[in-house]
């Protein structure tokens, strides 16, 4: 298990990317979302940030996403990063 | 082939997504100059993401890693050659001794990967007064390398001198690239020319360099690359020439005539190769007989 240690983000709020903020929590994750794309791609998008930190191991923390149109290999990218980024010392 | 290397910025994502229409033949994606420190790690997944997800076929992939005295090129390796990069370019590439550095580290990493020994080539970037004057053997540094690309913005710097449009203060540098890197039968790439609002300069300078010997050139922005292509590749004229040229020599033979003359001149070893290299890259343009398309 990866564990969250402290607050993180990474991307921006540019066009085509998404700003993602990472923070530690007592248990589970949370996943709030917007997006310019909610309606179309709102489900869409959280599955891939689901899919994301399971692969990195994560299982408690609370995640912000602000999606400017991101493409999914750029969500991915910037959850990654953003995990990275939570879980140094 | 290559005329165009276009440079993106490898943490942005609204140009590295737009990379493979552009028009460029080879994209650079850059984790340097173009990433600021406390991005780097941001940067090399976005652009691992990119190659991983993306559809790049037709225009080959450089990754512009960072320098080898920093704390980030292994890490840069570790995240990129996973998905096969066509190009690993170095910069600051000073001596032989960086080229087999990065050679060694890369061998590591695709036996590690199971990926052929060699599979991602190298292209150092030269950029110092200490790696011009090492260019041959820095060319002929490792099997790898394929390709020399000449960075003239921190040359100039390292030179003491003005970056300037016309470009004497590197006409030495650009000559020395060319001939070190054909003496060791490699390509060899020009530095972008930076005015993106100055187009008839930017071909004249793509064309000085093609009249040099420069296998292509490199943009730091879209705009640039139609005419970089365009310079760079053959005219209907000289592929009509080239075909003339070997149908004369075929036509000599079967003659059993020696010397043979077109257009008035001495067709001589030189000019026939000349002409096979014209036609090897018109066939890759899909230009026929008469230089069309």
């Amino acid at each position: 298990m990866t564990e969250i240690v402290k607050r993180a983000s990474a991307g921006t709020m540019e066009s085509s990317d998404v700003y993602v903020e990472i923070e530690p929590a007592e248990t589970g994750l949370t996943v709030e979302l917007q997006s310019v794309v909610q309606k179309q791609f709102g489900a869409s998008i959280e599955a891939v940030v689901q899919e994301v930190l399971q692969e990195c191991g994560v299982e408690k923390a609370r995640i912000l996403i602000r999606d400017r149109g991101a493409l999914d290999c750029v969500i991915r990218a910037r959850v990654e990063a953003a995990v990275l980024r939570g879980k140094e010392g | 082939m290559r005329r165009s290397l276009l440079f993106l910025p490898g943490n942005t994502p609204n140009i590295l997504i737009n990379g493979n229409c552009l028009g460029a033949d080879a994209v650079i994606f850059d984790l340097e100059d173009a990433v600021a420190p406390d991005q780097k790690d941001a940067a090399r997944i976005l652009v691992r993401n990119t190659m991983k997800y993306l559809n790049f076929r037709g225009c080959e992939v450089i990754v512009r890693i960072n320098s080898l005295d920093t704390a980030y090129w292994q890490a840069d390796l570790d995240t990129i050659v996973p998905q096969k990069p066509n190009w690993i370019m170095l910069p600051k590439t000073a001596q032989a001794s960086d080229v087999q550095t990065v050679d060694a580290y890369l061998t590591a990493l695709e036996e590690k990967l199971g990926m052929e020994t060699g599979t991602v080539r190298m292209m150092p970037l030269i950029e110092t007064a200490l790696g011009i004057e090492n260019a041959f053997c820095i060319a002929s540094a490792s099997k790898r390398v394929g390709a020399l690309f000449l960075g003239a913005e921190d040359l100039t710097a390292d030179l003491r001198c003005k970056r300037t449009k016309g470009s004497h203060e590197i006409e030495y540098a650009r000559g020395r690239m060319v001939v070190a890197a054909r003496a060791a039968g490699v390509d060899v790439y020009d530095t972008p020319f930076t005015d993106v609002n100055d187009p008839e300069g930017m071909a004249e300078d793509a064309a000085y360099a093609k009249a040099m010997g420069f296998t292509g050139k490199a943009a730091i922005s879209p705009r640039h690359v139609e005419t970089i292509n365009a310079v760079f590749s053959p005219t209907a004229e000289e592929v009509n020439y080239a075909y003339e040229v070997l149908e004369a020599i075929a036509q000599a033979k079967a003659q059993g005539r020696g010397a043979i003359s077109l257009r008035g001149k001495m067709i001589d070893a030189p000019i026939v190769t000349r002409a096979q290299q014209t036609i090897a890259m018109a066939e890759e343009l899909g230009m026929g007989k008469g230089g069309q398309a």
